[in-house]
């Protein structure tokens, strides 16, 4: 077995052994976890303050804009990138 | 030219089938704020709809009809929509993001809607979201669709060069 291999298996070893403690902690189906702080707010008051019937909505696009704005970001860059990538070859 | 698209069979049941596909995606996007969906997800069905006329109609038919550069100021237009409204925020509202003209009586998406769950869904609320909506949604159809116009262009121009 070469040097190689043994540090893959060391570090695949050490991943997966996250993943399953971390499946272990996971808090059981059907429950919910204990501090739903968040949770409670938005579903109070997200109707009232941003006036969409879609929570979810005015999550993604009022209460976390800056993901969207970042997620818009992303896929401009993606654009950007693919275009200057295949401007050559159009030619 | 080799790239001519499919059979006119094919041909005939996309242009069937694409306003369906696009109406029902323009439906999911001024939808967002009162059903699932939204911007994101109904610009992707709009997007498919066109790439599936690209694949039956091949993409030099489609590089002749509409230009990546087009599609490009179409995406630009939508991000700077979407950043438009965000920084009107600092102006009308106290933030960045602030939704300043929800349940503001506005005649534009400002009606005010009523806690609880609705008997029907009023179009006319939620303020910035509905424009935010579209601007997403005017920039996820035109950024996709560029992608693959451009990628399917590129490599059928490549395959006939060879």
């Amino acid at each position: 077995m070469s040097k190689r291999e043994l540090v893959g298996i060391v570090a695949f070893s050490i991943v997966a052994i996250f993943f399953v403690f971390t499946a272990l902690m996971i808090h059981p189906f059907g429950s919910p976890p204990s501090d739903t702080n968040m949770d409670d707010y938005i579903i109070d008051n997200a109707q009232t303050e941003t006036g969409a019937n879609n929570a979810v909505t005015s999550v993604v696009f009022d209460y976390r804009g800056f993901d969207t704005l970042g997620e818009a970001t992303i896929l401009f860059t993606a654009v950007a990138g693919v275009i200057l990538l295949f401007r050559r070859l159009k030619k | 030219m080799k790239d001519e698209g499919m059979s006119r069979i094919v041909k005939t049941i996309t242009s069937t089938i694409f306003p369906f596909i696009f109406i029902y995606g323009l439906y999911i996007i001024a939808h967002g704020h009162l059903t699932p969906g939204g911007g994101f997800q109904g610009g992707a069905v709009v997007a498919s709809g066109c790439v599936m006329i690209l694949v039956a109609y091949g993409s030099v038919w489609m590089m002749k009809k509409i230009k990546e550069k087009n599609l490009s100021v179409l995406e630009s237009l939508g991000a700077i929509g979407f950043i438009g409204l965000a920084f009107l925020g600092l102006i009308f509202g106290e933030v960045f993001f602030s939704n300043y003209f929800a349940n503001s009586k506005f005649f534009l998406f400002g009606e005010e809607v009523t806690f609880g769950v609705p008997e029907f869904a009023n179009i006319n609320t939620a303020g910035i979201l509905p424009l935010m909506n579209f601007a997403v949604g005017l920039k996820v159809i035109a950024g996709l669709f560029a992608i693959v116009l451009i990628m399917a262009y590129a490599t059928s121009k490549n395959k006939e060069g060879e």
